[in-house]
C-alpha cells in the first residue's frame, strides 16, 4: 500500500535510509525473506514535479501497522499519511478527495469517532485565519464524528506545497507547480526525544560527543531494539550508546583513553552517570582496550548484534594505539618496563591513522557481529576534485546498504555508512587481516603521512587554485548538494 | 569474553579474577537478551568467574532448555549482569600478567614491550 511520507526538511541523505532500516526492524521485508533474497530497499515514488530532495515522497509499505511503527520510532518522518487526495489546485484536490471518499462509508468518518484537521505548508507561511478558511473548505467531506482538537482518533492534514514565491525555496530548485495533499495521519516522529537528550543537558560531555539527533539516527540504522547487544569500540562519553539504550538495547563500550571511561569528571559525571541521568540501563561493560590489539578470547565470534561508532579520523580528535610514540617511529628499541614499576605503569600510545583504524574496525566487526548484524559508522570524505566518485571501505563479509552524507565544511563532510554482515568470517579472511595488520605495523610512518586528513582540512588554501577548482567542480558536479534547513 | 593478548601468549583464556571489591547492581531482567547471550558465552568460564566473585548458585553444567526455568534465568541474569568487579584484577593464566580493574573498568592496554 502506498503512503505519503512527509519528512522534516533536514539531513536530506538520512531520511530514506532511516525509513528503510526501520521497515526491516518492523518486518516489512518478511515476505521476501522466504524467497531467500534479502532486500534492503523500499519502493519510492516522487510526487509530480518534485525534486528528489523534496520532503514529500510516496512509499510502498505492506500494512498500516508497519507504517505507524516506522513513523513513530523515526526521527526524520514528520508524518506518514494515508493519502485521500492530491491536486494542483483546490478544485482538483476536492475532486480527488471526493472520489476517494465515495459514498462516505469509510470507518474514519463514522459518528462515534473524533477527528481534527490541521494545515501544514512547505515553502510558504499560512496565517491562522487563512488556515481556518482552508479547514472549513473541507465541509464537502461527510464527517459524522466529533471534532476534538486534543488527542482525537483521527488526525487529518492538509499539506500545501508552494515554494515558488521568491526563488529561495529552502535550498531546493523551484517547484514548477503548486501541489496540495490531503490525508489521514498514520504516525509521526516523536521529536521530543531530541530536546530531552540534547547534549547541553548531558552531564558528562567530551569534545566529540555525538549530537543526540544523529545518535538516534545511528541507533535506528543499527536496528537497536530490546534483547540486542550493541558495541561501540570508541565509546568516549557514551553518547552513541545512550541512544541505543533508549531503544532498549544492551550496550557495551571500549575506549583507549582510560581517563574518559574510568574517571570522567568525578563520581557523578562519567559515562555511567550519562545513562543514569535518563533512567536507562547501564552498559553491560565498559573497558579500556585498544581497537588495534583487541583483547577478545581466541575463538570468540558473532557476539554483537550491532557495532555503532564514530571512529577518530584525525580532524577534531586523532586516534591512538598501543606501542608508544618512539617505538612506532622506529627510532628506539622497545622500552622495557622495570618489574617494580609494572603495576602503575601507564603505557604510552602512538598515533593511529584512519586507514588502519577502519581496517581494524572492519576486521573486528566481521568477526564479532552476528550474521545479518549491522556495522554503522562515520567515514570522512574530502570534498575535492574526484568528489563524485568516493571509494568507501570494503570488506568481503559486508554489504554496504546505504551511505548518508552530512556536509561539515566546504572542505570535508562525513558519511554515515551502514553495512550488513552477509558472509561468515573465514580463516582466509582472518589471515589476510593479520598480514595487513603487520604491514601497518611495519610501515607505520608512511601510513601516517598518507592519510593525514587534518592538514587537508585545515591547511590554508591557495586562493587562485581554489577558484579554478571551484569553477570546474561546479561544471562537473552532476547533482548539486542540498543541505536542508538548519543543518 | 576477554583474554590476554600479549604477544606470544597462546592460552590467555579464561582470565583469573582477583577480587578486591565486588559490587552488585540491580538490572531489569530481559529474557530475550539472556537467551541471545547464552549461546555466545563460555559457561565454564562464567561459573568460575562468578564463583571467584562469591556467587556459587550457578550449576556446573547447563543447556539451552534450562532457560525455560525462571529460577535459572534469574541466576544467570544475576551472574552475567548484576555482579560487577569494582576493584581487583584479571590475571593471565599463562604469563601471570595482571590487568588491573579499577572503578569497574578493566584496563586491557598492553605495555610497550608486550605489543
Amino acid at each position: 500500500m502506498w503512503y505519503l511520507c512527509a519528512f522534516f526538511h533536514r539531513l536530506l541523505d538520512y531520511r530514506k535510509p532511516e525509513v528503510e532500516s526501520l521497515a526491516r526492524l518492523f518486518g516489512a521485508f518478511e515476505d521476501e525473506h522466504q524467497n531467500g533474497d534479502v532486500s534492503y530497499h523500499l519502493q519510492w515514488k516522487l510526487p509530480l514535479h518534485h525534486h528528489p530532495d523534496s520532503p514529500f515522497h510516496f512509499v510502498n509499505l505492506p500494512s498500516e501497522q508497519i507504517a505507524r511503527n516506522i513513523a513513530n520510532r523515526s526521527i526524520l518522518v514528520k508524518g506518514m499519511y494515508e493519502l485521500w487526495g492530491e491536486g494542483g489546485s483546490y478544485e482538483e484536490l476536492r475532486d480527488s478527495v471526493l472520489s476517494y471518499v465515495g459514498d462516505g462509508k469509510l470507518p474514519c468518518l463514522e459518528s462515534g469517532s473524533t477527528f481534527r484537521i490541521t494545515v501544514d505548508s512547505f515553502g510558504k507561511a499560512i496565517s491562522l485565519k487563512e488556515q481556518m478558511e482552508l479547514i472549513q473548505g473541507f465541509s464537502y467531506i461527510p464527517f459524522k464524528g466529533q471534532v476534538k482538537l486534543k488527542d482525537p482518533d483521527h488526525n487529518f492534514c492538509l499539506i500545501v506545497v508552494d515554494n515558488n514565491n521568491d526563488g529561495a525555496n529552502n535550498g531546493l530548485p523551484p517547484v514548477v507547480q503548486k501541489r496540495f495533499f490531503f490525508g489521514r495521519e498514520v504516525g509521526a516522529a516523536d521529536r521530543k526525544l531530541i530536546p530531552t537528550y540534547q547534549l547541553k543537558s548531558r552531564t558528562y560531555l567530551g569534545p566529540t560527543a555525538m549530537d543526540a539527533e544523529m545518535a538516534f539516527l545511528m541507533a535506528n540504522q543499527a536496528l537497536a531494539t530490546p534483547g540486542k547487544l550493541v558495541y561501540d569500540p570508541f565509546v568516549g562519553t557514551g553518547s552513541i550508546l545512550v541512544a541505543a539504550a533508549h531503544f532498549g538495547a544492551m550496550t557495551m563500550g571500549a575506549d583507549i583513553d582510560i581517563r574518559v571511561v574510568r574517571d570522567g569528571r568525578g563520581p557523578d559525571c562519567n559515562v555511567w552517570s550519562n545513562f543514569k541521568q535518563y533512567g536507562l540501563p547501564m552498559p553491560v561493560a565498559l573497558l579500556r582496550a585498544d581497537n588495534n590489539l583487541p583483547p577478545w578470547r581466541p575463538g570468540l565470534k558473532e557476539v554483537f548484534d550491532a557495532i555503532i561508532c564514530d571512529p577518530p579520523y584525525g580532524v577534531r580528535a586523532g586516534g591512538r594505539k598501543s606501542g608508544g610514540r618512539k617505538l612506532l617511529k622506529g627510532t628506539v628499541a622497545p622500552y622495557v618496563v622495570p618489574d617494580d614499576k609494572r603495576t602503575g605503569h601507564i603505557p604510552s600510545t602512538g598515533a593511529y591513522c584512519l586507514v588502519e583504524c577502519v581496517h581494524d574496525l572492519l576486521d573486528l566487526a566481521a568477526r564479532m557481529l552476528i550474521m545479518g548484524g549491522r556495522l554503522v559508522f562515520f567515514y570522512p570524505v574530502l570534498r575535492e576534485d574526484d568528489y563524485s566518485e568516493i571509494h568507501f571501505p570494503e570488506h568481503p563479509c559486508f554489504k554496504l546498504i546505504c551511505s548518508s552524507e552530512q556536509i561539515l565544511s566546504s572542505r570535508y563532510s562525513r558519511v554515515l555508512l551502514t553495512m550488513v554482515k552477509t558472509g561468515p568470517y573465514t580463516e582466509e579472511i582472518a589471515e589476510a587481516a593479520r598480514v595487513k595488520h603487520m604491514e601497518f605495523k611495519d610501515n607505520h610512518l608512511k601510513w601516517l603521512e598518507d592519510g593525514n586528513l587534518h592538514s587537508a582540512v585545515f591547511s590554508p588554501s591557495n586562493a587562485q587554485l581554489t577558484e579554478e577548482a571551484g569553477e570546474s567542480k561546479f561544471l562537473k558536479d552532476p547533482r548539486p548538494k542540498y543541505r536542508g534547513k538548519y543543518v | 569474553m576477554l583474554s590476554s593478548n600479549i604477544k606470544g601468549v597462546t592460552n590467555g583464556f579464561p582470565l583469573r579474577i582477583e577480587v578486591v571489591k565486588v559490587e552488585e547492581k540491580t538490572v531489569e531482567i530481559n529474557a530475550d537478551f539472556l537467551k541471545n547471550m547464552f549461546q555466545k558465552i563460555d559457561w565454564k568460564a562464567l561459573t568460575e568467574a562468578s564463583r571467584s566473585m562469591g556467587y556459587t548458585e550457578l550449576p556446573e553444567e547447563s543447556e539451552f532448555s534450562l532457560l525455560e526455568s525462571d529460577e535459572f534465568l534469574s541466576r544467570f541474569h544475576h551472574a552475567l549482569l548484576e555482579l560487577h568487579l569494582e576493584e581487583g584484577a584479571l590475571v593471565c593464566p599463562e604469563s601471570g600478567r595482571r590487568f588491573p580493574v579499577s572503578k569497574g573498568i578493566p584496563n586491557m592496554l598492553l605495555h610497550e614491550d608486550e605489543v
